[in-house]
């Protein structure tokens, strides 16, 4: 945006709540620390309509999330949206979120399992810090017509596709080479050393693999780009983005690894410092409405963990989903499991050698 | 009185910033970059993190390739922006003038993210150049000029150009037309005439700029990253990713506070190497 | 000079033109300054003096005409190869580097020894009286010092001609009397053929060998400062080189070597013409009468043998030693004239109000065709 708009905006809304005076000041506003895609615009608004709630979103990720509630000590926002695996992890070392109290929570409206699944990980000390919201999976984004010899990670790493690679540079590939060269990194979560262990394989695996790569991605457009120029045929990336290009291009679309997409589910998780609870609640359980539900899927690319939202999603989204996971690739998700304190410095020297050899 | 009271209170705003933006912030990043983590919540003080820096060659060799591609990213800039400046400052009349400064200005009307995007663009394997390459016979294949060192020397200088203009500009239209003349009519060519007489009193521009687009440079996040090929590190990410990606917020101060030492360490020595002091840079600037 | 001679002008300029875009700043002027003088170009501002000087010194070209330095062509030879040297009217001293440095600059491009370029340095620093200030900054002098820095740095090159851009313009007024005598002394004691340009008179006048007046781009008259004041060729000269009255009529009748005048008032004066003559019956012209031309008495009788006379009354007595001066009203014109008082003091006790006779001869009384004087 530039500067000129970013005033006219600025302008607007003061003006807008000039016009609206005493009664604005006094709404209720709920500051949500969210990903992308997660809380559009006519959600926000028919939410305000029904509970006159304002919702303030700022979109973010994982790890800038942790740090943002850490720099403030979990105040801020009043409610955040970080993967099921981030939680207690973070929330042992910062303390940076308050229990969820699930009789606030209309659970009818979850898929039982998915509600469980999360409940159970996200508990600390017996108390629930998260329940679901969006789920998704990483794996592969393939040009079928020039990359169909890549069937897992380490294929990428094959001469058919010499050049033509692109992954990040961050943890979720590190877990799915490991997987794909048959170890079972989240086996040894518990384990410092193992998991060392297991880290200096999949280093020396990315080493040995750099020259196939084009360049490590670091942003969805500049990835997305790459892939619809031709540059790239074969990435490892998130499900979404397949299916994005595949709108535009059929030969692409996103493909569940042998050794099995990751599945990631992002929560509702209530900062400690939080000062609308109230509204939080109100906020979740407005999303998952089964309409509304599929409102943010046809806006994330993602699908929820709302019960029966799956009869309003997008025919075209369903079809590509059901290319991309026949029933055995679901059943072959690997969802991560809670990271345990201490695993990211391990993860983050591996990565930094990565970057650094020549 | 009265004079003291308006003195004091023109000087508050800045103390104010100076110190609740500046010292502050910089006292909290230090003392936290002195605390070891032994534990999940389990600390003590020590100096760990700065021989983390010193012991892993990998954190040193960041910041020595940072330093090294921002100092010559400063050079190409001045090198670039020297002539453009001399143009506009002491050739360009009226309303060419005002084009030439507006069009270093353009890049800054776009966001840094747009602008980079822009290069990546013109640069990628199936980008602008490369087709206009190809059109032209000049290159029988897409070339990639992309995710090299090169291209993010380009988008450095890019960036910084209008660092450099400014204070060049500033400080050549104050040279007096008639010194470039007394130097050519006492027998100087160009070449002595600008070593002797434009570049001596262009010196508080060429140090003034320097120091800002090196340190532009040197805490640049986004074109590196963008730009820089597979094996490209920048100190600035480093701090990104133990700040944001590692949890590490001590390592992450250190590293900091390390930019800030080493960097202020090369602008010192780059000062005595051309025999220049900040005070006759910002401030007076000796006879005119 | 002529060119039989093989002792070739210093600096000699054929039919030069120069012009910005439609305006001539220099329309067809020819000159030539011998060997050793001090040349002095006089005109108002903006007439084009310092045009014609940055063409010798090589910052313009002309757009025709030719510029001779030593009888080389200078045409398409960069100022850094000129035998000339400039002092600027700011004087471009250069701050960045001290007094000997501003002094050596040109030898060390010249590429003279180091140790040479010490000694002749100091030399000349101390033949303009400067020479402990080698070692000062420029800011650290006085305004009569830069100038002389500003000029040692040329002659100590040794230059063919040295050319002087109105170099006291910014000195205050006794400074710059005394700088007149100095730059004069300094010309002898080099021998360098100065070109000097100003638009005051008493600078051009008191220094210059020879002097050239100029207006609107083209020069009225060269001449000795003698010449240019006792003999003007031109009406603007007349005008703008020391002080006169002057009066505007119609000729009643003109011969070789008289006019017969009328003004609107109804004075008649006779006057001299022109050596270029041209002048007719009915023809209007200007005169000019030099303050003191006119002789002053008490009586008609005094004045009686004169080709001119007036009545008039005394406005006021301005005193000023030898140069003291009354200015007298003229009853007819209501027109005031200027007239210096005898040095021998016999007026000395004129009062205002008085009544007296004013006289003059016709050789006394300059006469041009009418038109734009100085
Ligand atoms: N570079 C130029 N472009 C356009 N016109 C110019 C230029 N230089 C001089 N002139 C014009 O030419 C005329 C003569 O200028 P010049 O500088 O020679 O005057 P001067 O006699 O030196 O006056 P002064 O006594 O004020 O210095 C002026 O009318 C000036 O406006
Ligand atoms: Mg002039």
């Amino acid at each position: 945006m530039t500067t000129a708009t970013k005033t006219i905006r600025l302008a607007l809304v003061a003006g807008v709540a000039l016009a609206f005076g005493a009664g604005a000041v006094q709404a209720e506003t709920l500051r949500l620390l969210t990903w992308g895609g997660y809380a559009p615009d006519a959600v926000v608004k028919m939410f305000k309509a029904e509970t006159g709630i304002d919702v303030e979103v700022t979109k973010s990720n994982n790890e800038e999330m942790i740090a943002k509630l850490r720099a403030t000590g979990g105040g801020g926002f009043d409610l955040a949206q970080p993967s099921q695996d981030r939680v207690t992890g973070a929330q042992s070392e910062h303390n940076i979120y308050k229990p969820i109290d699930l009789s606030k929570i209309d659970s009818a409206k979850f898929i039982t399992s998915m509600l469980e699944a999360t409940k159970g990980n996200t508990t600390l000390d017996g108390k629930v810090y998260g329940v679901p919201h969006i789920w998704g999976t990483s794996g592969l984004v393939l040009d079928r017509s020039k990359a169909g010899s890549v069937k897992d990670y380490t294929d990428l790493c094959g001469d058919a596709v010499k050049g033509k690679v692109s992954y990040r540079l961050k943890r979720p590939t590190l877990i799915g080479f490991a997987f794909a060269m048959g170890m079972d990194p989240f086996a040894a979560y518990g384990d410092k050393a193992k998991y060392q262990e297991v880290m200096n394989k999949v280093e020396a695996k990315l080493i040995d693999c750099k020259a196939n790569v084009k360049a490590y991605w670091t942003g969805g457009d500049a990835l997305l780009n790459l892939l619809r120029s031709g540059e790239v045929v074969a990435a490892m990336a998130w499900d979404t983005g397949g299916w994005k290009l595949n709108k535009d291009n059929a030969n692409i679309t996103f493909v569940a690894p042998k050794s099995g997409a990751l599945g990631w589910i992002d929560t509702f998780a209530l900062p400690r410092k939080t000062k609308a609870e109230d509204a939080a609640y109100k906020w979740i359980n407005f999303v998952m409405q089964p309409k509304i539900a599929a409102m943010i899927t046809a806006s994330a690319g993602n699908f929820t963990a709302s019960k029966g939202a799956d009869a309003f999603a997008e025919d075209a989204l369903k079809k590509r989903f059901q290319d991309s996971f026949p029933q055995e690739a679901i059943d072959n998700i690997k969802w991560y499991p809670p990271v345990p304190a201490g695993l990211e410095d391990i993860e983050g020297k591996v990565l930094d050698r990565v970057k650094a050899a020549k | 009185m009265k004079k003291r009271l308006g003195f004091y209170l023109l000087l508050a705003p800045l103390l104010l910033w100076l110190f609740g933006l500046i010292i502050v912030p910089h006292i909290d990043m230090f003392f936290l970059s002195l605390q070891e983590k032994l534990g999940p919540g389990d600390y003590q003080t020590s100096l760990a993190n700065y021989a983390a820096f010193f012991n892993e060659p990998l954190y040193w060799n960041t910041f020595a390739r940072t330093a090294i591609m921002s100092i010559l990213a400063t050079m190409i800039t001045l090198l670039i922006a020297f002539p453009v400046s001399y143009y506009i400052a002491k050739l360009a009349q009226g309303r060419i003038r005002a084009v030439l400064f507006t069009l270093c200005l353009l890049p800054f009307w776009v966001s840094e993210l747009v602008r980079t995007f822009g290069w990546m663009i013109l640069l990628r394997e199936t980008g602008v150049l490369s087709h206009l390459l190809q059109w032209t016979g000049l290159a029988g294949q897409p070339v990639e000029m992309l995710y090299n060192d090169a291209t993010i020397m380009v988008g450095l200088v890019y960036t910084s150009m209008l660092f450099m203009v400014v204070p060049l500009v500033t400080t050549l239209d104050s040279l007096d037309n008639a010194h470039v003349e007394a130097g050519y009519d006492l027998g100087g060519n160009g070449w002595s005439v600008l070593r002797e007489i434009v570049i001596p009193h262009a010196m508080p521009g060429i140090v003034s700029g320097s120091i800002v687009v090196f340190m532009l440079c040197l805490g640049n996040y986004l074109t590196p990253i963008l730009l820089g090929g597979k094996s490209s590190l920048w100190f600035t990410e480093q701090i990104y990713d133990q700040f944001i990606t590692r949890f590490n917020w001590e390592q992450g101060s250190a590293f900091g506070f390390l930019l800030l030492i080493l960097s202020s360490a090369i602008v010192w020595t780059g000062l005595r190497l051309t025999g220049q002091n900040l005070s006759s840079t910002m401030g007076d600037g000796g006879e005119r | 000079m002529n060119d039989s001679t093989d002792q070739a002008p210093a600096l000699e300029c054929r039919d030069i033109v120069r012009t910005f875009g439609k305006f001539k700043a220099v329309d067809h002027v020819s000159f030539s300054v011998p060997e050793g003088s001090f040349f002095s170009i006089l005109g108002p501002s903006g007439c084009g003096k310092t045009t014609i000087l940055r063409m010798a010194a090589g910052f313009l070209e002309p757009d025709s005409g030719d510029i001779y330095i030593k009888g080389k062509s200078m045409l398409g030879v960069g100022p850094n190869k000129r035998p000339v040297n400039m002092v600027f009217q700011h004087l471009a001293l250069f701050p960045m580097m001290n007094v000997a440095d501003n002094i050596g600059y040109g030898l060390r491009r010249r590429g003279v020894a180091k140790a040479e370029i010490a000694v002749r340095v100091k030399a000349v620093l101390e033949r303009i009286g400067l020479a402990d200030s080698g070692a000062k900054r420029i800011s650290q002098l006085s305004g009569g010092q830069k100038q002389r820095i500003a000029i040692a740095r040329c002659l100590v090159l040794e230059p063919d001609v040295l050319l002087l851009d109105e170099p006291l313009g910014a000195l205050d007024l006794k400074l710059r009397e005394h700088m007149k005598v100095e730059l004069k002394k300094l010309q002898n004691d080099f021998g360098t053929t100065f070109v000097y340009i100003t638009h005051d008179q008493s600078e051009a006048l008191v220094m210059s060998d020879q002097v050239a007046v100029m207006n609107k781009g083209v020069f009225e008259q060269v001449g000795s400062a003698q010449e240019l004041y006792y003999h003007p060729d031109t009406a603007f000269v007349a005008g703008f080189v020391g002080d006169s009255n002057r009066w505007r009529g119609r000729i009643d009748a003109a011969d070789a070597s008289s006019v017969k005048l009328t003004t609107a008032d109804g004075l008649s004066f006779a006057a001299t013409p022109p050596k270029a003559g041209g002048l007719g019956a009915g023809g209007e012209v200007d005169i000019f009468v030099r303050p003191e031309s006119v002789q002053i008495a008490r009586a008609e009788a005094d004045v009686q043998a004169m080709d001119n006379r007036l009545q008039g009354r005394v406005e006021s007595v301005l005193f000023n030693g030898a140069n003291s001066r009354v200015l007298v009203r003229e009853p007819r014109s209501g027109g005031e004239i200027d007239v210096a008082l005898p040095q021998t003091g016999a007026f000395h006790e004129l009062r205002k109000g008085e009544d007296i006779w004013l006289g003059w001869g016709k050789d006394q009384a300059k006469c041009f065709a009418a038109g734009e004087a100085g």
